[in-house]
């Protein structure tokens, strides 16, 4: 009886061993970048590597500013990430409720199409998206960018899916209240919905802010480029030479996410977790 | 000012007491059509703009093909008929089951991280995890550049690893053949944290009762993990694999910041989606097209594989 403990206690160590390695197997890249950026060109090309900046230059993030147009390009990446991620709010939730509690015709069909479009992989879809964008004039502009992720087939799957599963007692007594329907959505489902909401809105900043492929078809200007395609230009198709600078431009375009996932690690993984669970 | 919309429909309901009976009937037959139409038509409407008639015209320009002022030909199957005897798809399609079946080999790592996440008593488990996940919410178009320093072939950290113990490694992301494992290997660095995840959340639902009966039986750890644990996550792991397989097969963003356009390695290296990128920008937009229904079809194809096999290992309780 008191075996057991004892020889569990003693594998636990085995587990926080292997854990350790691999915690800082997923963390040193972000470490030694964080280093590197305030390093010199000579400590980043050393051999042996070096873990400590010879001279501290915190200047190579002032550096970006004058060889990439940083700040419009994170002027770019908040606003598609903000439009993209209210809009979604704002649809799916009043879609997904509409599916989970409506009656109207043919909604299963209607449901049916919109989820068929989570079976095809973008490239059916984004040639043509490309063509509408550029018919309405909206090449290398925010709302160009932004304009197809506001409509989710996921997320209106996924606020469906967690408005089926509210009980429905609350919206009859409202019902009988006399209250219509987009009062009972906004009133009493809607705050119902928050931890769905929270997902939703987690996993589409997510996606919306490291979104890689769409920008370079749509942005071709470094000016309307969000961060992620822009620092992908940066580096790729050209011989790199001030590594520093460049480590700073990445590290700067990742901590809005960065941060956001450490002040509310429960929230994020809890989100994703969600989502890929629904 | 929130509850006042709640405090009127109160106060108006008397008002239209006068007539239960209407209110009831549409209850039971209820169409809410006019709502319907409010709540759904907005996203429908961008739906359909933007997804459902796209991968219609889709089909319709992969049979044409354009010319360098927009202008399209009918062209039959003549893009497909191109696409099977171009050694450049063939190749990209074998990089990108290549790189799929890497990134499937990293599904048994995380089983075992999460076991040992999940084992009792352990501290530390949420610090862990969040170490763990940290890669899958980085940019990869970001973090991509401190990967290009350590796969280095002159200064890279890895190669000063390797000379360690004597091997002297290539340079990573310039090497035909071993690029694509190079790059996989962020691409399981970055998984790690999602699968880790869900099959977290699968083996919370295990019942300890099923474990601690094992254990006074006398069975091992190692026997409890291959006969209670891995049978029991069998449908997580499915679909893990199932996410798997269709995030493999949009390999994109590592390749272009890993690589990146110039490399030497790359036409031997780029994936389906990368070739679908690069047939866009230089204007071939029906043979794009073209690519992009092959995609659509080998994925369904091992989509609808995996389905069938699940018969052959999954454990549904």
């Amino acid at each position: 009886m008191s075996k057991r403990p004892v020889g569990a206690r003693e594998s636990n160590t085995i587990a926080y061993v292997v854990l350790t390695v691999g915690a800082v197997v997923m963390i040193f890249p972000f470490v030694w970048q964080l280093i590197m950026s305030l390093g010199t060109n000579a400590d980043v090309i050393s051999i042996p590597p070096s873990f400590w900046p010879s001279e501290f230059k915190p200047e190579n993030y002032a550096n970006v500013f004058d060889r990439v147009p940083f700040l419009s390009q994170f002027g770019v990446s908040v606003a598609i990430t903000v439009i993209r991620t209210i809009g979604q709010l704002v649809l799916c939730s009043m879609a997904g409720y509409a599916f989970a509690r409506m009656y109207f015709p043919f909604k299963g069909v209607v449901l049916a199409l919109i989820l068929a479009i989570l079976m095809v992989p973008p490239q059916v879809y984004l040639l043509p998206q490309y063509q509408i964008i550029q018919g309405l004039g909206w090449l290398n502009t925010v709302i160009g960018i932004a304009a197809p992720g506001i409509f989710s087939a996921f997320g209106t799957f996924m606020m469906r899916q967690f408005f089926m599963g509210l009980p429905p007692e609350l919206e009859e007594a409202a019902r009988l209240d006399g209250a219509n329907q987009f009062q009972i959505f906004w009133k009493i489902m809607l705050p119902l919905a928050k931890p769905g909401l929270s997902a939703l809105a987690i996993i589409t900043v997510l996606w919306s802010w490291n979104d890689l492929l769409w920008p370079l078809i749509v942005a071709t200007s470094a000016e309307s480029m969000p961060l992620s395609a822009g620092i992908a230009t940066l580096t790729s198709g050209r011989t790199i030479t001030d590594y520093p600078m460049l480590l700073a431009a990445a590290m700067m375009a990742m901590a809005p996410v960065l941060l956001l996932f450490l002040f509310m690690q429960r929230r994020v993984i809890d989100g994703v977790a969600f989502s890929g669970l629904k | 000012m929130t509850s006042s919309a709640v405090h009127e429909v109160g106060v108006a309901a008397p008002a239209a007491a006068p007539a239960p009976p209407a209110g009831r009937s549409k209850r039971r037959g209820r169409s809410d059509l006019g709502w319907a139409l409010v709540f759904v038509l907005p996203l429908f409407a961008g739906v359909a703009l933007f997804y459902l008639w796209p991968i219609v015209r889709n089909f319709w320009f992969s049979f044409t093909e354009w010319g360098p002022f927009g202008d399209s030909e009918w062209v039959g199957f003549d893009n497909y008929a191109e696409l099977i005897t171009d050694a450049t798809m063939g190749r990209a399609i074998l990089n990108t089951l290549g790189y799929t079946a890497i990134l499937l080999c990293g599904i048994p790592l995380a089983v075992y991280f999460a076991s040992l996440l999940n084992r009792p008593g352990l501290r530390f488990a949420s610090v862990f995890r969040a170490a763990f996940f940290l890669p899958y919410v980085a940019m990869p178009a970001a973090i991509s550049m401190v990967w290009r320093i350590i796969y280095n072939g002159d200064f890279g950290i890895l190669n000063y690893m390797l000379s360690l113990i004597g091997i002297d490694g290539p340079s990573w992301l310039s090497t035909e053949g071993v690029a694509l494992v190079a790059v996989a290997l962020v691409g399981v660095w970055i998984s790690l944290g999602f699968n880790l995840i869900i099959l977290s959340a699968g083996m919370k639902g295990i019942p300890v009762e099923l474990y601690e009966a094992a254990s006074l039986d006398g069975a091992t750890r190692w026997k409890q993990f291959t006969t209670i644990t891995v049978p029991l996550l069998t449908p997580s792991i499915f679909f893990v694999s199932v996410m798997t397989v269709i995030s493999g097969f949009q390999l994109f963003d590592l390749l272009y910041a890993l690589m990146g356009t110039t490399n030497p390695a790359i036409d031997k290296t780029q994936s389906v989606v990368y070739y679908f990128f690069t047939n866009i920008k230089t204007g071939d937009n029906g043979y794009a097209a073209a690519i992009g229904v092959v995609i659509l079809l080998l994925v369904g194809i091992f989509t609808v594989l995996q389905f069938r096999l699940q018969k052959k290992w999954v454990t549904y309780v």
